[in-house]
């Protein structure tokens, strides 16, 4: 809650120019040179424990410590954390950050420092995975003076890596699959029945399935067909027109095999196996010899089709 | 064998959340009148006042307010840099060793002047915490998270805290006026909403202590101190488990913190009161922060006292007859006073 003394220019500063000087004493000064040096270490208590940042006394006992400095580090684990979305001047860092309490391997006691939670617009909220027990090391200055901040923040360990993964291929679908595209660049969508067992196949491979005799003659199929069953996609996909998304094996009507495709212009939580489906164009001047002529399918006003209607298809 | 002291009389102002033009001494010196007529005293054998020059940013601002009290010499003065709940102890080691029989603890605090937060940072550890520019908020919010992992309790029953807070503090002309928090409020420094923080608050407080038969002169029903304790845990916030507070535990033990039916306790941030229910075993029977407390006024160095001078109000209204009042100065509740009071002069 802003008071209006902090919302108006102040009249009126106490400060120390160039800020007060103080002198460390051998505990804290040893702990500020070695801090300088890119190193962190703690004292050893007459009991045995390593405090850390170093204290001239036992904080249980209140007996001085030894002059036994250990390095102690360079991992950490998070005791506790807290999450400041709007920094203060103050503070160490100008965008959101944590406080944490970090104990250092090797140490009985914590420091209070900043957790760098990477880049992050003003007002964030806590990256997931910021929790109690995370393992983080310090990010070093590079222009050390032997202060508190040569230590510019706590990092997280690094726990994953980002692979690059990139193929290149010249596809070729096959000459049955050239045909069925042949089709689809003319707004036609084109099966093969098989001489066998005289099922409709689409998209056709030239053979039957079934039977592994080869297939030549064509038929042509409407644009309407029923949902078999369906996945609700929450990754993104580009061709996809939101997340989440529907992928369904469709049942064209006069066909007996499936095909893959998206289901758009209903929400995700409503689409049903059995529901009735017409393929959605893109405008012609947009086709070429793809599958992605059509965009996806969409919901007829029809009733559902009954289970048993599409049981031997799923 | 040392003579039993009480709390005769309990003044405050009503608190605001806005500076309203008034300087500390101008806040104050109401008080000081008031309670003066409340126990017909002018003068009283000993005083001792607890503030902060930094909510001002004025060097010995503590001087100023003394004429608030008429410091005509001789006058047996004294001051701690701290909540008055602290001078209250001072004025109460002094009356039990002491040749006196009255002492006169005041605390003033303006903190719409100031960046209060930023205040607080100046008052930390010079080498590893103030230079990390690390503020009271934030400080409070580590023990939060620590308490909540550590308990298992929820955000919810914090903002419950705040409510209740809240609703008390609405119900009491001294408290400041604050809505029913929302479950959506935004977060300060998470996991404190905005309600889980004490308001910005401008304010004053006086209480007289008295001894024996002095006590009995000056209050039909004087609120016995049967015991206070005051207990400090170490200054760094990583070398102690920030869930617990054994610092109070440990002051509520050696005040004989039992039997208690009122409790108000000095917890600026709703976590706290949870961590201090604990602390002080004070179950779902005893009412705690009927006055709405910190989270419904918090004139800062005031607070504390005014807890104490609840506490006694419910002995001297008769409403109640064993209370607690609990004082915390510090990060994370380092430090921890409790004052246990009865309306019984043996216990």
């Amino acid at each position: 809650m802003p008071s209006e003394a902090t919302s108006q220019a102040p009249n009126h500063i106490l400060e120390f120019p160039g800020g007060y000087t103080r002198s460390v004493g051998p505990v804290i000064g040893r702990f500020l040179s070695e801090l300088r040096d890119g190193n962190l270490v703690g004292v050893r208590t007459r009991a045995g424990r390593v405090l850390f940042p170093p204290l001239e006394y036992d904080p249980d006992t209140g007996d001085a410590v030894t002059g036994e400095f250990v390095p102690v580090g360079p991992v950490g684990t998070v005791t506790t954390w807290s999450w400041v979305a709007h920094p203060r001047a103050e503070h160490p860092l100008d965008r959101p950050f944590a406080w944490a309490l970090i104990r250092p391997d090797g140490a009985d006691t914590a420091i209070l420092h900043a957790l760098d939670a990477g880049v992050l617009e003003p007002g964030a909220a806590a990256p997931k995975h910021l929790r109690t027990g995370m393992r983080v090391r310090a990010q070093w200055k590079d222009d050390r003076v032997g202060d508190i901040n040569d230590i510019a923040a706590f990092r997280p360990e690094v726990t994953m890596i980002t692979a690059p993964t990139r193929l290149a291929y010249r596809l070729k679908g096959g000459r049955a699959l050239d045909r069925f595209l042949e089709g689809i660049s003319e707004g036609r969508i084109i099966g093969h029945r098989c001489p066998v067992c005289e099922q409709v196949i689409v998209p056709m491979k030239g053979l039957c399935p079934r039977d592994g005799v080869p297939t030549s003659e064509e038929v042509e199929l409407p644009h309407t067909g029923t949902v078999t069953t369906f996945a609700v996609n929450n990754l993104p996909d580009p061709r996809a027109p939101e997340v989440p998304f529907v992928s369904a094996y469709i049942l064209l009507d006069g066909a007996d095999l499936t095909m893959l495709t998206l289901v758009a212009g209903i929400p995700a939580d409503q689409v049903r196996m059995g529901m009735r489906v017409k393929a959605a164009w893109k405008p012609r001047e947009e086709w070429g010899r793809t599958m992605a002529n059509i965009r996806w399918f969409e919901p007829l006003d029809e009733p559902d089709v009954p289970f048993d209607a599409i049981k031997d298809y799923l | 064998m040392s003579r039993e002291i009480a709390v005769v009389a309990f003044v405050q102002t009503e608190h605001t959340g806005e500076d309203t033009g008034a300087s500390e001494t101008e806040l104050l010196a109401p008080v000081i009148t008031e309670i003066k007529e409340r126990t017909g005293r002018n003068r009283f054998d000993f005083t001792c006042s607890g503030s902060n020059d930094y909510l001002v940013g004025a060097p010995f601002s503590f001087v100023s307010a003394l004429d608030a009290i008429g410091a005509w010499p001789p006058i047996s003065e004294s001051h701690v840099e701290m909540d008055a709940a602290w001078a209250l102890y001072e004025a109460w080691v002094k009356l039990r060793i002491g040749a006196i029989d009255t002492a006169l603890v005041y605390g003033f605090g303006k903190t719409s002047q100031g960046d209060y937060p930023a205040v607080f940072t100046q008052l930390l550890d010079p080498y590893y915490l103030a230079p990390l520019g690390v503020d009271a908020d934030s400080l409070a919010a580590l023990q939060a998270r620590a308490y909540l992992e550590r308990s298992g309790a929820k955000e919810d029953d914090l903002r419950a805290v705040a409510a209740r807070s809240r609703a008390a503090g609405r119900e009491n002309r001294f408290a400041l006026d604050l809505d029913d928090p929302a479950a959506d409020a935004p977060y300060g420094v998470a996991p404190l909403r905005a309600h889980d923080v004490a308001p910005v608050t401008d304010g004053a407080a006086a209480i007289v202590l008295a001894a024996g038969d002095a006590a009995r002169d000056l209050c039909e029903r004087p609120a016995w101190i049967r015991g206070i304790d005051h207990r400090a845990e170490a200054h760094s916030p990583g070398v102690r488990d920030l869930s617990v507070s054994n610092a109070a535990r440990l002051a509520g033990e050696k005040s004989g913190a039992s039997g208690i039916e009122v409790a108000e306790l000095h917890a600026r941030y709703s976590h706290e009161e949870l961590i201090l229910r604990e602390a002080l075993g004070l179950g779902e029977e005893v009412a705690v922060n009927p006055s709405g407390g910190p989270l419904a006024a918090d004139p800062v160095m005031a607070t504390g006292l005014i807890r104490i001078g609840e506490a006694a109000a419910r002995i001297h209204d008769g409403t109640a007859n064993r209370t607690l009042g609990h004082a915390a100065s510090g990060p994370c509740l380092q430090q921890n006073l409790v004052c246990v009071l009865s309306g019984d002069s043996n216990g």
